[in-house]
This record gives structure tokens, sequence and C-alpha cells, in this order.
């Protein structure tokens, strides 16, 4: 096989767009022939789901990319157990599609559909329930892992330990995944019963969470990043559990496209706090109870296709920290007056509070405490300034940043924030790397 | 109410992103393909998708013989035949056809000649019911010969005049006897890896499969895909030869 090189791939962010060798197996059995392609040009490889990580984990430019998107098959899918097998390039959605009607859910969702098996236990992503559920590793019974030394290895938690928590949360270090075996919920309905209310400061958050946590499966708060003051930290709150009115519908696939590349339309001080007001307004005239789709409670932004591309040529920045409760609230109270200072705000910040599963992999990113999630345009040295100071507070107070939405954070943050990361450079399968890891790894 | 489908070709791509659309819709489909590990995959991920798999055949169905007596032993597994499907196919290499008759033999025996040996019985068994649909896919490379693949081409137009005569045998028959003949502009699969693809003219399997079931439940007896290749089509059939021949395509 030989691979030809392609156009520019990006990741969602679009901050790095480089050209890359892309490879598309069909079939599983293909994994094997673009091993040797990647060794016989003297490269590395790297597993590319959906793209839906925002900076460079899905990464490797110069280097081969395994595109998994052709590996779309079910296995198997037991409608009275709810355990599912199904190749690694399966998204979410296209799960939730075949098993709601049955009557099963993904014990856990992250704010997108358009997410890859491989691609949610190579993050171990969480949801708004991770407070009750945790994150997505904790259903994860089995996969196959194709490596250049083993061949292929089925890893479970008992038959792997080790392998196991290396690649749950190992960002494709150890292997290309080729299915992943689940264990889904029942679900009695397709329907959430919603209820949103307004968050009028950092402290009543903290309160609004003490007192809701218990009361919602699942929670979420959006979080007005231009306000200051008396006002810094006020937001949205939503909640949300299944209902039991017994519909099992699942989601439509049509959604509208963000039309162009918006031309680097400016964020600035002025539009960026109009946006948030906006926003502000828009959630709480649908403050109150309400019975609503799983999708338009856990994916919002999935209504819009491409809306990432509205942030401009130049892409646009991630930044997901967690926070142990000791010391979350100053310090979010430090990171949101930082931000609105900057004038850099961000248009969706989210703040969600984790519980206290604990992730199964070595390089799970949740774990009990405030996590706070932002987007900045991408306006060069300021934005990487912004987020270097962000990191000093984030550091101080014993938290760490989530890799699915990195694209620059420095090897000291990343290593203390992850103390386990060696146990998965020894295990990492040497034919492969991405552009994260390099940076990364370094001593 | 679930009917019963028979694929051939079922590792197509575009055959693959037909029978999801079917598998969603609980429908029954028995399959054959050549290539018996892909097939498996294939049948698994049917039936988690909703599908009942009536059974599965793997053999080479270009050489096959006997299609009437398989063909009768899927409808007393499966029941009888609501509708038959033909997606297998080769392109072929135009140019080693013309000078390799072996290989020119080959793309009229799998494009042409063996579909007529599987649609001929099924057509038996459909008109004794005096109920059934035969779905065919053809190209435009069939509507008009051009240098780069004729072969090819004349192998899909032969294909397209017969499906165009069963239908016409069919009208007078009966209303619940359907020739369905879709024909296919560019389609981004396996079959078209080796060219440029991009552009508008690429329609992806998922969506030419969306108008391929439209054709198997209600169409015929030719729909083009997407659909406006009939228009391309005519503005290609009308050219005068002294400027098509100056065209390079
Ligand atoms: C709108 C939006 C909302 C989001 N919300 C959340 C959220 O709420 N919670 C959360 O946790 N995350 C969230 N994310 C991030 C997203 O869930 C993760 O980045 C996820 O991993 C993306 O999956 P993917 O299939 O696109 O993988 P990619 O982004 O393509 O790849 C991600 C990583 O997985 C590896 N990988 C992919 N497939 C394989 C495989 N088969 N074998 C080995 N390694 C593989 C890649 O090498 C890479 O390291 C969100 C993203 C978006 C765009
Ligand atoms: N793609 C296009 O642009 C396009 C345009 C117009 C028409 N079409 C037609 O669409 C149909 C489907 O093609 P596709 O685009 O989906 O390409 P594809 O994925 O390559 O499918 C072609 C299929 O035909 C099978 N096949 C070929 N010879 C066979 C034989 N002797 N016995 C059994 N199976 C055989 C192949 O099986 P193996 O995998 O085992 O080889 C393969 O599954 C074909 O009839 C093609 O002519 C395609």
């Amino acid at each position: 096989m030989t691979l030809k090189e392609t156009k520019a791939i990006r990741s969602w962010g679009g901050v790095v767009r480089e050209p890359h060798f892309v490879a598309a197996p069909a079939r599983r059995d293909g994994v094997g022939d673009v091993f040797d392609a990647a060794a016989g040009m003297d490269k590395t490889l790297l597993a590319h789901g959906l793209g839906r990580s925002y900076g460079d984990s899905c990464l490797s430019p110069g280097n081969v990319i395994l595109e998994t998107r052709g590996l779309d098959r079910f296995i198997a899918f037991d409608r009275d157990t709810g355990i599912l097998r199904a190749e690694a390039g399966v998204s979410l959605g296209e799960i939730m599609r075949v098993t709601v009607p049955y009557g099963f859910f993904p014990h856990t969702t992250p704010g997108t559909r358009f997410v890859t098996l491989g691609g949610a236990v190579a993050n171990d992503v969480h949801g708004k329930n991770h407070h009750v559920a945790g994150s997505f590793g904790e259903n994860v019974r089995a996969f196959g892992l194709l490596r250049s030394d083993r061949g292929e290895v089925t890893v479970t938690p008992d038959s792997e330990p080790e392998l196991f928590r290396a690649t749950v949360g190992g960002l494709g270090m150890t292997g290309i995944i080729t299915w992943v075996e689940i264990q889904l919920v029942r679900i009695a309905s397709s329907n959430i019963e919603q209820e949103i209310f307004a968050i009028k400061s950092l402290d009543h958050f903290f309160e609004v969470m003490e007192e809701n946590t218990p009361k919602f499966e699942h929670t979420v708060a959006w979080v007005d990043c231009t306000a200051r003051k008396d006002e810094l930290g006020r937001g949205v709150f939503t909640g949300g559990n299944w209902s039991s009115d017994g519909v099992l519908e699942p989601h439509r696939t049509g959604m509208l496209n963000a039309p162009f590349t918006a031309p680097g339309f400016a964020l600035n001080p002025l539009t960026l706090k109009t946006f948030n007001s906006l926003y502000r307004w828009r959630q709480l005239s649908k403050a109150g109870r309400s019975k609503v789709p799983y999708t338009s409670h856990f994916h919002v932004l999935d209504a819009i296709k491409n809306w990432n591309r509205l942030y401009g040529k130049r892409g646009f920045f991630q930044y997901q920290s967690v926070i142990p409760f000791s010391t979350a609230k100053e310090a979010t109270r430090e990171m949101l007056t930082l931000i609105a200072e900057s004038g850099q705000g961000s248009m969706l910040a989210v703040l969600k509070t984790l519980g206290p599963i604990e992730g199964r992999g070595w390089l799970s990113f949740p774990r009990e405490g405030v996590t706070l999630a932002l987007d900045f345009q991408n306006k060069g040295q300021k934005t990487l300034q912004l987020m270097n100071n962000l990191d000093k507070i984030v550091s101080a107070a014993g938290g760490r940043l989530y890799p699915a939405k990195d694209g620059r954070i420095s090897a000291d943050m990343f290593q203390s924030g992850y103390p386990d990361w060696q146990r998965v450079e020894t295990l990492r399968d040497p034919a492969i790397s991405s552009s994260f890891w390099q940076r990364v790894s370094q001593s | 109410m679930p009917k019963h489908y028979v694929i051939l070709g079922a590792t197509s791509a575009i055959a693959v992103a037909t029978a999801r659309r079917l598998a969603t819709k609980g429908h029954k489909l028995t399959l054959l393909a050549r290539n018996s590990s892909a097939l498996q995959e294939i049948e698994d991920d049917l039936r988690v998708r909703g599908a009942e798999i009536a059974s599965s055949h793997a053999f080479d169905l270009a050489q096959e013989t006997g299609q009437a007596a398989i063909l009768e032993e899927i409808a007393q597994t499966g029941g009888p035949i609501d509708g038959l499907l033909v997606f297998y196919g080769i392109l072929g290499d135009q140019a080693r056809a013309e000078t390799d008759p072996a290989h020119a033999r080959d793309i009229l025996q799998i494009n042409f000649n063996s579909a007529v040996d599987w649609i001929l019985p099924a057509a038996q068994l459909m008109e004794a019911r005096e109920q059934g649909v035969v779905l065919t896919i053809s190209s435009v490379a069939g509507d008009r010969g051009r240098r780069s693949n004729y072969v090819y081409g004349a192998a899909k137009a032969g294909l397209s005049t017969f499906m165009q005569g069963l239908a016409h045998k069919w009208a007078a028959m009966s209303k619940e006897l359907r020739a369905v003949n879709v024909k296919l502009g560019f389609v981004d699969t396996p079959m078209t890896d080796h060219l440029d693809k991009g552009g508008p003219l690429w329609a992806k399997p998922e969506g030419v499969a969306v108008s391929i079931e439209r054709a198997l439940e209600k169409g015929g007896p030719i729909v083009y895909a997407p659909w406006f290749w009939r228009w391309i089509m005519l503005a290609i059939r009308m050219t005068p030869n002294f400027v098509f021949k100056r065209v390079n395509i």
C-alpha cells in the first residue's frame, strides 16, 4: 500500500492545518497494512476518529493518520442485556439511533454525539452525568487493540489490566482500537425532564450545585465570561432527568450547516458582551421546566454542523481545567476575573462539578471537583499568554487540563497534572505518536 | 410490512449503504457476495441495525450456474422474494480491455451476462406471484459511449436496455411487478478510488442510497441518482458528434 500526501487535516479548533499521509481502511483486517505502510515510510502512525478533539491530540503533521470512519460496523447487540459490540469508528450518535428504540443509551455522552467509540475510549470522555456515572471507561467491557509489537490483543480489565488502564484515556498511544464492547444503560424514555434557571454569581453557582446535584442526573452551567465584580460567575443552570413517559424515539440525522468559514469576524470585548448577553437572555427565555428530546438536552451544538468554522481561518483554542473542591471556588474566581479583564472572553463557557468516581485510565481527565471549559478565538501570542496565565492558577490550585481540548500545554504542566503519564509512555506502541504526545512527553 | 429482499453484491459500498436503510425498517434480507469474511461482517452489522437475515451465501456471482435453483432455495428459506437488487459490478480497465479480450469478456460477463442470468429466473418467480421488484444499478456511462470506458459502458447499456424491456413487459402485466434501473453518476466508493474525487458531481454512497431506497419502494423504470444526471446525460446525448469527438471524457 502506498499513501499519498493529501490536503491539510485539522482538528476541531482548526489552529493547526497541516498535510498528513492519510489511510482510511475500509475493514478491520486492513489496519495491519497501515502499520506496515507507515513503517515502510519511516513515519509514525496515529488514529483519527471524527476529529472532535480541539487541539493536536488527533494530529501528527507529516506522519500517517489512520482514519477510523471506515470501521463503522456493528458487531453484536444483545437487546435484553444492553451489551453492544461495534467497530471503533462507529459514532455514539449511530449507536443511539440503533439502541434507543430498544430502551438503551450509552451510560454517558459528551456534548456532541459526533464522536467515535475509539475516540470516546481514548479520551475517556465524560458527560453531564459525571457526578453519578463517572466517565466513558466505566462501561467499557472489552476492546480489540492492534499493536505493532503484539498484533491484535483483546483487552479486558481482567485479562490485560495494565493495557486497559493505559488505553482508556490513553490518547491513542497504546495501539489502534479496532472494536469496543460497552454496557449500555436502560432508559424508560428518550425524553429528558429539564429545568433551567438563572445563576446570579459564583457563590450562587456553588450553592446551586450543592443543592441540585443530588436532584438531577444531568447537570451543567453556562457562565457569562464577560460579567465582572458582583455578577462574576453569573450564568444559567440546566439540570435534567430521564423521563419515564415510555416514548423511545431516536434523534433525526438532519442538521443545519454553518454556511461559511467566517472571515475571522472580530470577537472584541463589545461583540463578546453582546453575544453573552443575548445567549443568557435566550437561555433564560426557556427558564422553568420542560420536556425535551435527549439530543436537545445533551448535544445543543450538534444542531449546527461545522459551527467551529464561525471562528474564522485562524481557528480557536479550548481550555478545560478541573480543580479539586478544596481550592475550586477561589481558583475559579481568579480565572474568571482574569478572563473578563483580558477582554478575550469566551462565547461558550461551561462550568460543572465532577463526581467522585475516578476514571479507570492513568490519563483519565475527570476527577472530583469543578471543571471549567472555555473557548478563545486564536489571536496569536495574546491568547497563548492568557492561557499561560490561567495555567498558573490551575497549577497552584492542584488542578489539571483536559488533553482532548488542548493544543499548547507545556510538558511540565501536563506531567505534573498526570503523574502516571510515564506508565502510558512505557506501554506506548513504538509505532505510534502524535503532536500532542511529542510535546508533553519531553523531559 | 417487512419485505424479503435479495441483495446480489452485498459487499459493494453502495449496497451496504442501501441495506442499512432497509435494515432500519426491519426488512428481511438475503445477502450474496464473493468475499465471505467481508460478508460476515456486513451480515452482523445489518442484524444489529434491525434486519432479519434470512441467509447469506458467498460465491462468485459471475461464474455461478444454476441460478434458478439457488433462487428457489432462497425463497424456500426466507419466503417469497419481494425484491431482487443487483449491485455487484466491476469498472475494469479500458486500456487493458482493448488488448486483452479476456478482460473485456470479464467486464461484459460480470456487469451484463451474469446479471441477466440472475434476473431472468427471478423474474419467473415474480411473474408467477404477479408481484415483485427487480432493481439494478447501472451507470450514466451506458448512456453514450466514451473513449475512457466504453466496454464497461456497453455492458451497462446492455443492462439498461434489458431492464427497459422487462419494465415494458411488466407494465402490461401487473402494477405489482416493477423493473427499476438506477443510473448512477460518480459515487465515492472503492470502485472509483483511483480517481480524483471532490467537486459537486461526486455523491456519497449514503446519498445515492436514499434515491435507491425510494426507487425500490415506488420508482421506475429509469431513475437517475443524483437526479441532475438526467439532464447532464440528456445534454451529452444531444451533443452532435462533430463536437463530442473533440471532448476528452
Ligand atoms: C461540541 C463538542 C463538545 C464536546 N463535549 C465534550 C464533553 O462534554 N466531554 C468530553 O469528555 N469531551 C467533549 N468533547 C471532546 C470529544 O468528546 C473528544 O475529543 C473525543 O475524543 C472526540 O472523539 P473523536 O472520535 O472525534 O476522536 P478524535 O478527536 O479524532 O481523536 C481523539 C483521540 O482518540 C484517539 N483515537 C481515536 N480513535 C482511535 C482508535 N480507533 N484507536 C486508538 N485511538 C483512537 C486519537 O488518536 C486521539 O488521540 C467535545 C467536543 C466537541 C466538538
Ligand atoms: N461508484 C461509482 O461511481 C459508480 C457509478 C455508476 C455505477 N456504479 C455501479 O454501482 C455498483 C456498485 O459499485 P460500488 O460503487 O459500490 O463499488 P464497490 O464497492 O467496488 O462494489 C462493487 C462490488 O461488486 C462485487 N463484485 C464484483 N465482481 C463480482 C463477482 N464476480 N461476484 C461477486 N461480487 C462481485 C465486488 O466484490 P469484491 O469486494 O469481493 O470485489 C464489490 O463488492 C456497480 O454495479 C457499479 O458498476 C458505480
